[in-house]
């Protein structure tokens, strides 16, 4: 994840507390979600940002998730997202994110 | 009457010790994490010369082979060099290191860069046998100077050192003592994409037989900014390398915009011609070395050697109708506009829809050039194939389109797109390294068109969270139509015959 977008997940989480913050990721491969959600609880697995060794342990989301989808109105998300859910593959994606949240999430 | 395009090329320079020093995923790291394991390891999995010039993908951006041959081998390509592989392609050339450095001191006008003694005349040698060096370039290189000299550069005055082989062999001098825009590091890298934009201008003129004095407009491209304290990015690279290059008639300026940018430029250059303001615009663009072992933290725990070794370079010539060359459509521009919103399919739509201003489908189009990556730098990364993510996207919007049914859309990626090639240098692989192919196979009449996508992530800067692209097609000429920039003496003579006799009649009549 850019080093920028750790340091502002990371102030977010200060400021408003870890347990009211839900991350929504739009990446386009199982892989790089993976990372992506890796960073936002288990801490940075690059050592490179400022989320290296810390565990914040967010709830993180895949906007292609069902749990996600359901929240938004069905036009909307159809106009916005529609075509890439054509194209992705949402089971990858979903395999990756829940195994992470299983592991890492304090959350949920 | 619609611009052309006349030529192109397309140049790598391998520079492995600039992946260890000024890679920005190595620097970075060295800064956070001294002692990592990646540090250490990176030395030992760089690539050869001969390695990265038999490299599939590299010898498809040089020319070599197409697309369509690099897409029939499996990968990983890594381990499969192409057999009597050169460094001379047909578009371009894959330069060393050593002799890179040596263009760099070519390039510089203000005495920065500073090379050691023995490094030079070893060098010089070997550029005094390169074709396109002629005695005007080589003239430029300077004897040297001793080691300590060098390393005191770079001890007390903040200059940027240069390796080979792992040695320090020179330095880039900082252009002023406190301004930072002209610091060692700054001046590095600003040297590094001008002296490889020369090289791909050198290569423009050289392999398409172009007289450089006809030359009138240069516009780049690069991602990079040169200024000082006080306009930081004032520019002018275009005009910098126009000047190494030697076209001695052309002035030039730069177009930033993300890897966006060469579209961008392309689409300004074609609109200069066909207005008539110049008659033939070169779109030109160094690389950068900042994106040298960008994702080499990935290749290596993959187990891949580090595949960004490579800093790139293209240059284009547009010129008036000549009745052959592939026409550039200038009434079908897609372009992402400030309301179009930032979702990917979004983005794709408002590129592709250019074409319903011609009621055109979009498997009207024969092929489409979008980021063209090469996939095995990208894969092992968690960024999947990007052009193929692309093609998966306009695909599918040529199914929400009604333009193909849902089961053709594997049919459709592998029919109108092709694999990607092209290094990760941010604006190299955006659309345009398919120029020099598709010249090709509009004129040989493979295809009879194409359309060119470049995208830029522009909040990348912090101004706006806004995406960007721009969108143009290419088609065969439509022939016959030559365009006559003077008018001739007899046609002149008819012109004031006929004014005459229409004077002379009126004054009968009245």
């Amino acid at each position: 994840m850019d080093l920028e977008n750790q340091k502002r997940v990371k102030e977010f989480a200060e400021k408003y507390g870890a347990e009211n913050i839900v991350v929504i990721l739009g990446a386009a491969e199982g892989e790089a979600a993976g990372l992506a959600a890796e960073t936002v609880t288990n801490g940075d697995p690059t050592f490179a940002g400022p989320l290296t060794g810390v565990q914040l342990g967010l709830s993180v989301f895949h906007i292609c998730e069902p749990e996600i989808k359901e929240l938004v109105d069905e036009s909307i998300y159809d106009e916005q997202v529609g075509m890439m859910e054509m194209v992705l593959d949402i089971d990858d994606i979903i395999s990756e994110m829940t195994a992470i949240r299983e592991e890492f999430c304090k959350y949920l | 009457m619609n611009s052309v395009i006349l030529g192109s090329s397309y140049i790598m320079v391998y520079a492995p010790d600039m992946v260890i020093h000024n890679g920005s995923t190595q620097t970075t790291e060295r800064t956070v994490n001294p002692n990592s394991e990646y540090l250490k390891e990176i030395k030992n999995n760089l690539r050869t010369f001969d390695q990265v010039v038999s490299y599939l993908p590299n010898q498809t951006y040089i020319g070599n082979i197409t697309p369509d041959e690099l897409g029939k081998y499996e990968m990983p390509w890594f381990d499969k060099p192409l057999e009597g592989a050169t460094r001379d392609g047909k578009f371009g050339e894959i330069m060393p290191q050593d002799e890179f450095i040596v263009l760099m001191q070519i390039c510089d006008v203000f005495d920065l860069v500073k090379l050691e003694k023995q490094f030079v005349s070893n060098t010089k040698a070997k550029l005094m046998k390169h074709p396109l060096f002629d005695d005007g370039l080589i003239g430029r290189i300077k004897d040297g100077e001793e080691l300590d000299a060098i390393k005191k550069y770079v001890d007390t005055e903040h200059a940027e050192p240069i390796y080979n082989k792992g040695e320090l062999i020179g330095c880039v001098k900082r252009a002023h003592d406190i301004d930072m825009n002209l610091s060692g590091h700054v001046m590095f890298e600003n040297l590094v994409s001008k002296a490889s934009n020369v090289l791909a201008l050198l290569n423009l003129v050289s392999k398409n037989n172009i007289n450089k004095e006809e030359i009138e407009y240069v516009i780049e491209c690069s991602e990079e900014a040169c200024g000082d304290i006080n306009q930081r990015g004032g520019g002018n690279f275009a005009k910098a390398c126009a000047e190494v290059a030697g076209f001695v008639n052309a002035t030039g300026s730069d177009t930033r915009g993300f890897c966006a940018a060469p579209t961008h430029a392309i689409i300004e250059a074609a609109a200069l011609v066909k207005a008539g303001v110049f008659k033939k615009v070169v779109v030109s663009a160094g690389g950068s070395t900042a994106k040298l072992g960008m994702n080499g933290k990935d290749h290596l725990k993959k187990g891949y050697p580090i595949l960004e070794d490579t800093i790139g370079g293209f240059a284009v010539l547009i010129g008036e109708n000549d009745g052959v060359n592939p026409e550039i459509n200038l009434d079908l521009v897609g372009r992402h506009t400030v309301g179009t919103g930032s979702s990917p399919q979004a983005v794709i739509t408002s590129l592709v829809s250019s074409l319903d201003k011609a009621g055109l489908k979009i498997t009207d189009i024969d092929k489409y050039s979008v980021e063209m990556q090469n996939p095995e730098v990208t894969k092992p990364a968690g960024a999947g194939d990007v052009p193929l993510a692309n093609y998966k996207m306009i695909g599918a919007l040529a199914v929400k389109r009604g333009d193909i049914d849902r089961k053709e859309l594997a049919d459709f990626t592998e029919k109108h797109g092709m694999t990607g090639w092209a290094p990760t240098q941010g604006h190299i692989p955006s659309g345009v390294p398919y120029l020099g192919f598709c010249r090709e196979d509009i004129l040989s009449g493979k295809i009879k068109n194409a359309m060119i996508i470049g995208k830029g992530s522009l909040f990348l800067g912090r101004m706006t969270n806004l995406f960007d692209g721009v969108s143009f097609i290419i088609e065969a000429n439509k022939g016959g139509q030559v365009e006559t920039s003077a008018i001739s003496e007899e046609e002149v003579k008819k012109l004031i015959a006929n004014a005459l006799k229409d004077f002379a009649s009126n004054l009968l009549s009245e």
